[in-house]
Parts: C-alpha cells; structure tokens; sequence
C-alpha cells in the first residue's frame, strides 16, 4: 500500500513536472490515464487533491500561502464528492451482484420451459415466448402424453419480473403432478385453480389457455381460464376466427369449472395461442389491433409454423423499437396431415 | 399518466371514483385506497370507473383484491361505468361473472 502511494506521488510528480516545462497535450493525456488509475485503486477526489498539493509544493518551495491555503477549501469540498462516489461505488457493486443472481434465476427459469422438439407427422407446431425483462410471467408448455396426443398450453402470471417469475414455477411444477389420465382440458384447469388460489398473493392471478390435440380423430380440445382469445384458422375457407373459452382466471376462487371446446380441424387448419404481451404490442403508440396479427399471419401462411411466429415476434419486435413492454408469447398448432 | 381517486365516505357505502390508467405504475395507490373501504364490515363499497380509459392486469388484479377483502368482510364490492375495453377485459377474464358489475350506464366523463 506504502509502495503504491510513492509511486502514485512519483507519476503525479512526473507528469505535473512535465506539463509545467511544455504544458503540452501528451501530459493532458496522461493525466486521462491517470484518473483511471486512480479511481482502479479507489483513490477518493480529495485524496487526489492532497497528492496534488503535497506534488505542487514540493516542485515549487516558494507556494504563496494563499494557494496552499486555498487548497485546503477545495479539500474541504472534494470531500462530499468522495463520499458520494464512494457510495456510488458500493452500489454499482451491489448492482453487479443483483444483476448475476437475477441471471442465474433466469437461466434455471429458462429450464423449466419444454425444450425438446415437437417433430410429428400429423402436426407442424412453433412457438417463441420472449420475456420484456429478464424473467418471464409468461409460460408455455407442449407435452405429448402415451398415446401421441399433443398437450399445449400458454399461461401468463400478472405483473412481471420476480414475482410473475416465481408464480410461473408455481404452475410448471403444478402442471408436472398431473398424469396423461388428467389432460382434459377442464379437468387441467380446474385442478391448477386449486393450487393456484392456495398459493398466490390476494391481488395476483393467473391465465391460461389449454388444449389437446388428438391426431386421430384430428380434434382439438381446449379450456380457458380468462386467456387473452387465440385464433382458429380454417384453410377451406382462409378465414380466422377468435377462439376462446368461458373461464375464470386461475387464484381468485377455489371451486371454478370450465367449459371445454372441441373442435375439428382439416388439413392445413390450425390454432393461435398468445400471450397479452402480443396484443398490447403498441405501435405508435397505438394498441395493436387483433385484425392486424391475423394479418401478420396470414402474409406468412406458407411458411412452417416456427417460422411464422419468429417472423411475427420479430415484426412486433421492430415496430417496438426492440423495447418489449411485456412478455410475449405466442403458439401455433397446425394439422399437417 | 396519473391516477386519481376521490372517495365519498358514508356510513353504509363509499364510493371511489377513479380517473386515469389504472397500470402497473398506478396499482399501488389504488390499492392503498380501496382496500381500507372493501375491509370496512357490512359496508357497500362502489368503484365508479367513468373516468378510466385502460386497466392492465396488474390493475385488474386490485379489484380481485377488493372483491376477496369485500367477502372476507361482509361487504359488497360493484363497479360501474367501464368502457367497452375495460369490460371486455373484465369478460375475458371471466371476473364479470364473480364481480357485480353495472352495465347500465357510463356516465359522461
């Protein structure tokens, strides 16, 4: 420490020396690089400014006492300024450590979401799901159960951040209790309402939407739990219609039932779900209107289903100025053959 | 944008009514305000949403905690004036359906 303050006195006196004889701009530079030096080493302003005046007096014996004096005041002063940057400092580092632990919650929450790939004949399924934050609210879930039916679901947890995070593990780990008897629709539902409402905050709650594909009776089933509307695309027709069950959202009331939907799906016919991050992408300002998404997907209809929705994300994305306002979610299950 | 709640205390009901966005920003305030009146005992809370143009879910999230202090406490919890996108949110979550809600009218703001 000793070995460090001479020789911080020496290359202060070095480039002060140098800089009084030709005041020229390599000096200046130095002292640039010298002022990262210092604050490396968490040398404080009013410390620089004693290393200033022990340097000035030693190089020049005859200081008036009115400067050395004045130094005193501006020592006075700098000192203000140290503590603010030195509390400045305990909180970038603070900072950096909230920052590291927050990325490795969102790596484990990453961890719960599915990732292996859904690759079936009968079915061509996409899904992108990106959170505003670092962590999401908005889960998603595809499983195929023994018998090759195709279990999807999109949830959103109210808020953001922690908070929607830790209820989103609440409804993963819900979900994994339940046995390929349990994926009716309703029946899935019915029984996260129970474990939700037990678990979360009074003024929080949660939505979904759930539903089975069966590829052999090419049906497709599904319950809402006060989801934002998906969509239901007929190919025969190239019409979507809003798709949407009746359905309490999840936490609010213990006993709650829920309507089912069935329906057929034709070849080259498929399902929308999506996250309220989609539909309140604002452009311009303006709320995104359900007709436009159905637009986006409908100039995309010849691509497979990953790459619609990339594409749509991505569109969404840019119209936002990259700056998402909410997590985004959004599936598609379509019939193949 | 801001939010503003003036409350009219009487002795068996109060009325709240709430002007701005109710959002993620705003949330908490209304909270302050509604849950000391939905935990009042046998007391007719009204929330007169005429001056609120948009709910997100975080604000719809207060209102079901009004609604579950209102049952805890005895009282009754009713929202009046939403606009058609305020309701629509309130139907899609199904909270209509546990929620006394007046449809009848949204006065002018």
């Amino acid at each position: 420490m000793e070995d460090m303050k001479v020789s911080m006195y020496q290359l202060y006196k070095d480039m002060l020396t140098s800089y009084l004889e030709d005041k020229s701009e390599h000096a200046l530079y130095h002292a640039q690089q010298f002022s990262k030096q210092m604050m490396e080493q968490d040398m404080s302003p009013e410390e620089t400014v004693s290393l200033h005046v022990s340097v000035f007096e030693d190089l020049s014996q005859d200081m008036p006492e009115e400067v050395k004096d004045s130094f005193d005041l501006l020592l006075e002063v700098m000192i203000g300024y140290g503590l603010a940057y030195r509390e400045h400092q305990s909180l970038r580092d603070r900072q950096q450590e909230l920052e590291s632990e927050l990325n490795v919650a969102a790596q484990m929450q990453r961890t719960l979401l599915p990732d292996k790939k859904i690759d079936l004949e009968e079915v061509d399924f996409g899904v992108v799901s990106v959170p505003a934050g670092k962590m999401s609210g908005d889960y998603y879930h595809y499983d195929l159960d023994d018998h090759g039916n195709l279990a999807v679901a999109v949830a959103d947890v109210i808020g953001k951040g922690v908070p929607a995070a830790m209820s989103m593990s609440m409804i993963k780990y819900a979900m994994d209790t339940l046995t390929d008897k349990q994926m009716q629709p309703s029946a899935v539902l019915e029984s996260l309402n129970r474990v939700v409402e037990r678990n979360i905050d009074e003024d929080m709650f949660i939505t979904m939407m759930y539903g089975v594909y069966y590829p052999e009776e090419h049906s497709f089933s599904l319950s809402s739990a006060g989801h934002e509307p998906g969509f239901i695309y007929n190919a025969q027709e190239d019409t979507f219609l809003s798709l949407e069950a009746k359905g309490l959202v999840l936490g609010v009331s213990p006993k709650v039932r829920y309507q089912e939907k069935k329906l057929s799906l034709a070849p080259g016919d498929f399902v929308v779900f999506l996250s309220d991050g989609v539909t309140e992408s604002r452009i311009d300002g303006e709320f995104i209107e359900r007709d436009q998404i159905v637009d986006m997907i409908r100039e995309r209809l010849h691509l497979p289903a990953q790459e619609i929705v990339d594409e749509v994300y991505y569109q969404l994305e840019k119209a936002q100025e990259f700056q998402l306002r909410d997590d985004f979610t959004l599936m598609i299950v379509r019939r193949k053959v | 944008m801001n939010l503003d709640i003036q409350v009219e205390e009487q002795e068996k009901e109060s009325i709240a009514r709430v002007t701005g966005e109710v959002d993620v920003y705003t949330a908490a305030k209304l909270k302050d305000t509604l849950i000391p009146l939905a935990e009042k005992e046998n007391h007719r809370l009204v929330i007169d949403l005429s001056g609120v143009e948009y709910i997100d879910s975080t604000g719809l999230g207060i209102f079901i905690g009004a609604l579950k202090a209102a049952e805890k406490s005895g009282s009754t919890l009713k929202l009046t004036g939403l606009n058609e996108r305020v309701h629509r949110l309130f139907e899609i979550t199904g909270l209509h359906e546990v929620i006394d809600i007046d449809t009848g009218k949204r006065e002018e703001a």
